[in-house]
């Protein structure tokens, strides 16, 4: 068969598919396969602000994605976790070799957040999707304070470890790129650290919201861990934490491949692009728009609960 | 989550047990993205059949999960399984690969912890497996499905 005939036949029938394909809409005027490609860009574009904005990609996702997408929360949220397990889980190897990960100091502090947070997505799933919501709407205006607000410390001093950091010897030791120093560094305040990260579990299984906005500052200001270690190993309690907290959502049916893969692969893809584009975009400026976006969808989230804007 | 810019180590050799759960999380997570894709491809080409026909999703997916599930008829729990070869059961596996693959890298580190006299660090990363098989096993009921 010569090209063109090829073409003459084969063709007509693909444009009939297509056609077919572009029958099958939804509600919204467009074709079933419409919604998880715009889900794909959509993340792809979080992917890569989230890099400069100093924001996890899970955060972004279930404000945004639960706002403005015509998905039930539940199942926002369910795809919400994966995402942000799978860019942990991308993260993690490199974080535990180059010491930012640290496995020693994550493992405690994992265990109190993976229990609270299968508690955090039972309670999640039992309650209305209204509800669920206003509480998000809430949580997430709190983070654009936090971002606004929060205060954060290179390298703070711990002059003396306590108790339950010498038994567990939570300290390391990994060179900062930046300055090519080698830094030591120990910890304190274990317990209240641990009570705050029970806290932070329940919160990611409620909302399937990646929890680095929390992790950080708990590590870094209440435990006196340095700010890339904090960074890093809040990286490696997510991974076990959005785990548990994903087999809830896994056995109550609440993940659908549909939603969840193309949010995963998108948010991963532009999350590779924004790290290497991190010297070249404008980090404070990309920050001041996403804090501008959370803020929208925050008072969205609040409004659809209240069915002021449905 | 916030992430640093990682770098490879550069003068400073970390623990044995960090690089041995490194190893683990590295090939635990590229087998569950491979599974990811290889399953949504299938699935979302058609080369196999779903339970629930892509083209159906957008009347329901905007559903309640309780009213998801009755209308789509999907089962809970480990249900899913009897549904095999079927596309969206197998776009399901890599997803449960993926959460999944911590389960391997703390069965590998706990026992060291243990040999090296860090007994408390050994029972937190079981205890870590114990609430993950507890979640994963469907035993905790509650919510509206």
């Amino acid at each position: 068969m010569s090209a063109w005939s090829f073409v003459g036949e084969a063709l007509p029938v693909a444009v009939a598919q297509a056609a077919n394909l572009t029958t099958q809409v939804s509600a919204s005027g467009w074709p079933w396969w419409g919604w998880p490609i715009a889900l794909f860009l959509a993340c792809f574009l979080m992917g890569i602000v989230a890099v400069p904005a100093g924001i996890g990609g899970g955060t972004l996702f279930v404000p945004i994605v639960g706002s403005f997408f015509p998905f039930h929360i539940d199942f926002v949220r369910g795809a919400g976790l994966l995402v942000a397990l799978a860019s942990a889980l991308s993260a993690g190897p490199a974080l535990l070799r180059s010491g930012l990960g640290h496995l020693r100091l994550a493992l405690p502090l994992a265990l109190m957040a993976a229990a609270s947070s299968i508690v955090g997505a039972v309670l999640g799933l039992a309650l209305s999707g209204n509800v669920i919501q206003i509480m998000l709407g809430v949580v997430v205006l709190a983070i654009v304070a936090f971002m606004v607000l929060a205060k954060r410390s290179d390298r703070p001093v711990v002059a003396q470890p306590d108790a339950w950091s010498q038994a567990l010897r939570l300290h390391g030791v990994f060179v900062d790129g930046s300055t090519g120093q080698t830094v030591a560094w120990q910890v304190h305040r274990t317990l209240p650290g641990m009570l705050i990260f029970l806290g932070i579990g329940v919160l990611a299984g409620l909302f399937g919201i990646g929890a680095g906005w929390a992790n950080v500052p708990a590590l870094n200001l209440v435990m006196g861990a340095p700010l890339k270690v904090s960074a890093g190993t809040s990286g490696l309690v997510l991974s076990l934490v959005d785990s548990a907290a994903a087999w809830v959502y896994l056995n109550r049916g609440a993940v659908l491949p549909m939603i969840a893969v193309p949010s995963v692969l998108g948010m991963m893809l532009g999350a590779r692009i924004g790290a290497r584009l991190l010297t070249v975009l404008p980090a404070a400026t990309i920050r001041r728009w996403v804090i501008a976006i959370l803020l929208l969808a925050g008072l969205r989230a609040i409004l659809k609960g209240l069915g002021v804007w449905p | 989550m916030t992430t640093p810019s990682a770098r490879p180590p550069t003068g400073v050799q970390q623990p044995p047990e960090t690089l041995v759960y490194a190893t683990w999380l590295t090939w635990g997570a590229r087998v569950g993205f491979v599974m990811l894709l290889l399953g949504f491809g299938l699935m979302v080409l058609g080369v196999v059949p779903s339970h629930v026909p892509p083209e159906t999703l957008p009347q329901l997916w905007s559903l309640p999960l309780k009213d998801y599930l009755l209308r789509a008829q999907m089962p809970t729990g480990w249900g899913w399984l009897a549904l095999l070869p079927k596309g969206d059961a197998l776009g399901l596996l890599g997803i449960v690969a993926l959460s999944a693959s911590s389960i391997g890298c703390l069965l590998a580190v706990a026992p060291r912890f243990w040999r090296q006299g860090d007994r408390g660090l050994a029972l937190m990363a079981w205890a870590i497996v114990g609430v993950m098989v507890l979640a994963a096993s469907g035993w905790l009921s509650g919510g509206h499905a």
